[in-house]
């Protein structure tokens, strides 16, 4: 096992766990930062893949303009949840 | 192993795990993330295939970067039509999925 | 009961992964070798990255496509949001009012450099675009950009411009040849023109896929 399998392993060990927490972790917030912490794994992803195109994508529309949509949303439920606050 | 193969893999878990989170998840904004999730494993499936034997491939790579950008516009659009559900009834569930004992949805 | 099926989904699922994975590990080796192809190929379509050649020149119908798709995805939040007076901006802290002044035209420069760098290096109009998108929403959080409920005449021209662009380069050469076919003497200045067409409106419509969600009413 050199050095790169063990990266590889562990990236992907991060990537599924990261995934698995965003769905089922209680708080939505937290949620969605651990999805736009998935995409920024992913990108980490798309480098070790040879593909630096699709990580400069992924990183800036995956996890930065997707994540910017997904907090609006979530901030939009916490207000309608809480009307006077 | 290749990099390309293990990577592809992973795609493989990602996609069970988008999956089952679309499937089984009531709440909307969840449903939203997990097909995120699906797409992402999807990509992952695609590029990694296409490069198991340790070449780099540019057409699957190009193919994912469109699928990145269309990927968005789902969710965006989603993302709308699921305010639009919030601002109108209230709920971030669908009325077949609501269980009327759940009360919090953040 | 009601609880056994959210258990059975996730059993399904990974029912689903495993058998994916067994498929993945049990491929034959490639029929088809596409980068030899593309590497043959990548002098007479204008540009010198490949990814930029299979993007803009050999699979260049599925970009046109896909700048339909994200227009299309535009219009349908769009039609979620009632016609009203945009919601003003607030504005933020100053400081962050001072960091988004002094960031914003060093992204739209950034862009500009990816868009450029696009033909020879890792880069291209979609990056371009989402680094312009991400300075707009930046404006949008320091309250220096008012929402958009209804898009101006100007706004409406940029976002269906690089559509438009593309379009009409598709078109133009349908006198001599098939749809989207480039004269490799003018390919390389045709691709600079439809990335920076294609650059101006995914930066447009994604920020406005963003300012416009802000907006939604029933």
């Amino acid at each position: 096992m050199n050095a790169a399998l063990a990266f590889d392993l562990l990236l992907i060990a991060a990537l599924v766990w990261s995934a698995a927490r965003a769905l089922t972790v209680a708080d939505l917030f937290r949620g969605v930062v651990l999805f736009i912490v998935f995409g920024l794994l992913m990108a980490l992803a798309w480098a070790r893949l040879g593909a630096p195109d699709i990580a400069l994508a992924e990183a800036a529309i995956g996890a930065g303009l997707t994540g910017a949509l997904l907090l609006d949303a979530v901030g939009h439920l916490r207000a309608k949840r809480a009307p006077d606050a | 192993m290749s990099v390309g193969l293990l990577y592809a893999l992973a795609g493989a878990a990602l996609f069970a795990i988008g999956l089952a989170g679309l499937l089984a998840l009531p709440h909307l904004l969840r449903k939203i993330l997990a097909f995120n999730i699906l797409g992402s494993g999807a990509f992952l499936i695609l590029v990694g295939l296409g490069q198991r034997d340790g070449s780099v491939d540019p057409v699957p790579q190009a193919m994912v970067l469109t699928g990145i950008v269309v990927a968005i516009a789902a969710t965006a659009l989603a993302l709308a039509l699921a305010r639009q559900l919030l601002e109108r009834t209230g709920r971030m569930r669908l009325p077949e999925d609501r269980d009327d004992a759940e009360v919090d949805d953040a | 009961m009601k609880h056994a099926l959210p258990a059975l989904i996730v059993a399904l699922a990974a029912l689903l992964g495993v058998a994916l994975a067994a498929a993945l590990l049990d491929l034959p080796p490639h029929a088809v070798r596409l980068p030899g192809d593309v590497a043959a190929n990548l002098a007479a379509s204008g540009v010198a990255h490949p990814i930029t050649a299979v993007l803009l020149n050999f699979r260049g119908y599925d970009t046109l496509l896909e700048i339909a798709v994200l227009l299309l995805a535009l219009f349908g939040v769009l039609a979620l949001v009632k016609p009203h007076a945009a919601t003003p901006a607030v504005p933020a802290h100053p400081l962050l009012q001072t960091l988004a002044k002094l960031l914003a035209p060093l992204m739209v420069l950034v862009a500009g450099y990816l868009l450029w760098v696009g033909a020879i290096a890792p880069g291209g109009a979609f990056q371009a675009g989402a680094v312009l998108a991400a300075a707009g929403v930046l404006l949008r959080l320091a309250g220096l950009l008012p929402a958009w409920a209804a898009p101006g005449l100007l706004l409406r021209a940029g976002l269906a411009l690089g559509l438009l662009v593309f379009v009409a380069v598709a078109v133009a050469v349908l006198g001599h040849a098939t749809l989207l076919t480039y004269p490799p003497a003018l390919a390389g200045g045709l691709i600079l023109l439809i990335e920076a067409a294609l650059t101006l409106s995914i930066g447009l419509t994604l920020a406005a896929l963003y300012l416009a969600s802000t907006e939604v009413r029933p």
